[in-house]
């Protein structure tokens, strides 16, 4: 008896320092996102606004219900998904024909790779003001400059093109991170199958679509999903080039949510949209996980 | 067809493919080069209606942006940056060994933890975060970035470090492991080796995102603590928006990241495909 219990609190310990390098890793995380996000939770359901102070009170739905009624709210949720998914698509479309591009030997490939990472380096806030300023610019701007040589414009694309001017800078920022991923994904394929495509009969874009992209499938997936996660939190762009505008034509969730928290000082409304925020990439993005973490288990049962 | 028929019309293909491959890459990088030309300009040559290529550089600029306080600004993100991934690596790489050489139990849970945490955006924790800091007068203080940027990054650095783990080929370890290997000795010589890179790839990834963060930066600091993307919006406030000066700004703010990246690429390859799908 004596014996089995030692055994078990031997295995017990044994277990203990198995996790406890993994410990820290986990509280640090459990503090700085868990614990706000249950406060996030427990403040939407109060009405709290920081210049009122002493006028706190349980509301319990009352947020919620002004989220689905608020105009606003709901064209920054639609911004929002609008500007994630359409960012995250065309990267994905450019990334992997510009991976493509990269996979062959030519002369100043490994430069030509230099000056395609570039975008994804640059400060977002650089970025914001480097298109609205130098290439945007109605007056002054490149875009301009040239739409003049063919006697069209000027545009001013930042007011009247906004969303699309948004989007455009997010593509031109994550399409490298998205060429990477398929880069690693195009330089992971096994060139005995290439062959034996070539060796069928099949063309270049035969092999590509049938053999290439099925193979590209999993590394899409994670793209997709990497971008998303980090898409969804579009701020600094919203910020520097048009500042939720012109009205609330470009005003995404975050950019909503630092309005009603930082300027209007609703802690209580600010709180009840984060946490819509939530709800809604959980549902868009445990789909995606679900699919990614398929390919994981699959790579380790080979393993 | 002959087979130098064959060779000409492979080296024709290439050629086109350079040609092509090149337009596009200059294309993309265009808006880059030119902000870094602009900030060698005047503004009477940056504010043009026809875009100079060629014009004599001056250093105006530049001068004026040291002369306007950027050095804290520096410093700030300069030590936020370095002492934030330094942090990351040290809680992120056990924690990785735990979750593939050492094999805990419910690795899977533990994964999910991590990737399910970066699925939180950021908005929906700001609220508790700003009022946390208020309450132990940890605004405009650097450190309480230091410790939300560390959270920001550690969820992909285990995902990506856990990946480099798993190539160790297993068959190392037990050889190392009959051979009696201490702990120390199995890091050093078996999983050090294999897994260098690995931590160079994840340093460089959060080190980019660290550098270019800015909705914490701007909700939680004034002056103090304020980092370089928000030395831009200040800079612009305070200075106006002249491109030239402004393009200096964001060239220098621009410029370490942007050279990290470009000495570091082939592991930035490496490790965004994070192995989780070889």
């Amino acid at each position: 008896m004596a014996v089995v219990d030692a055994g078990r609190i031997s295995a017990r310990g044994a277990a203990m320092r198995r996790r406890a390098p993994l410990l820290p890793a986990l509280i640090l995380l459990f503090i700085v996102t868990q614990i706000p996000f249950l406060f996030t939770i427990i403040f939407s359901f109060q009405s709290w606004n920081l210049l009122r102070p002493g006028s706190t009170r349980w509301v319990w739905f009352q947020n919620y219900a002004s989220v689905f009624t608020d105009g606003t709210a709901l064209q920054a949720l639609l911004n929002e998904v609008l500007m994630t998914v359409l960012a995250v698509l065309v990267s994905l479309v450019l990334g992997t024909l510009f991976a493509v591009l990269l996979d062959r030997k030519f002369p100043g490939r490994s430069v030509v790779r230099t000056l395609l990472i570039s975008p994804f380096l640059i400060m977002p806030t650089v970025a914001a003001l480097l298109w609205k300023t130098t290439m945007l610019d109605p007056v002054y701007g490149i875009l301009n400059y040239l739409l003049r040589q063919v006697g069209a414009g000027p545009v001013d694309f930042v007011s009247s093109f906004p969303m699309t001017s948004v989007i455009v800078v997010l593509v031109w920022q994550w399409t490298p991170f998205m060429m990477l991923i398929c880069l690693a994904g195009l330089q992971s394929q096994s060139h005995e199958v290439l062959e034996a495509a070539s060796m069928d009969g099949a063309g270049p874009l035969r092999t590509f679509f049938s053999v290439t992209l099925p193979h590209l499938r999993s590394y899409l997936e994670l793209g997709g999903l990497l971008g998303a996660i980090y898409l969804v939190n579009t701020f600094d762009l919203i910020y520097m080039m048009t500042q939720g505008g012109p009205g609330t034509a470009t005003t995404n969730l975050p950019y909503y949510i630092y309005q009603r928290a930082f300027q209007g000082f609703d802690i209580g409304q600010a709180s009840a949209l984060g946490v819509v925020t939530v709800i809604g990439t959980i549902i868009v993005a445990s789909v995606a996980l679900r699919s990614l973490f398929s390919v994981f288990k699959t790579a380790e049962a080979r393993a | 067809m002959s087979e130098i028929a064959v060779r000409r019309k492979g080296k024709l293909g290439t050629s086109i493919w350079a040609i092509g491959a090149w337009i596009i890459g200059i294309l993309f990088f265009f808006p880059v080069l030119w902000m870094v030309l602009t900030s060698f300009k005047t503004e009477a040559d940056a504010y043009s209606t026809t875009p100079h290529l060629v014009f004599k550089p001056v250093f105006e600029q530049y001068a004026s942006v040291f002369s306007s306080g950027i050095g804290p600004y520096l410093v700030n993100s300069l030590l936020a940056t370095v002492v934030s991934t330094a942090l990351v690596l040290v809680l992120a790489v056990p924690a990785a060994y735990a979750l593939s050489i050492y094999a805990v139990r419910k690795v899977q849970n533990a994964l999910f933890f991590f990737i399910s945490t970066k699925m939180l955006p950021i908005v929906a924790a700001i609220i508790p975060i700003y009022l946390a800091a208020r309450s132990i007068s940890g605004l405009d203080n650097i450190w309480t970035l230091v410790v939300l940027y560390t959270g920001m990054n550690l969820p992909i650095a285990v995902w990506m470090m856990r990946s480099f783990f798993l190539e160790v080929p297993s068959e190392m370890l037990e050889a190392a492991r009959m051979d009696g290997a201490k702990l120390g000795q199995e890091i050093r010589h078996v999983l050090l080796p294999v897994v260098a890179p690995g931590i160079a790839a994840t340093a460089l990834i959060c080190v980019i995102f660290t550098w270019n963060e800015f909705f914490f930066a701007l909700n939680l600091t004034t002056i103090r603590a304020s980092t370089m993307p928000v030395f831009l919006v200040s800079f612009i406030t305070s200075e106006g928006a002249y491109w030239a000066r402004l393009a200096a700004a964001a060239t220098l703010a621009s410029i370490p990241v942007l050279l990290a990246g470009w000495f570091a690429q082939k592991q930035l390859v490496r490790g965004l495909s994070m192995g989780a799908v070889k």
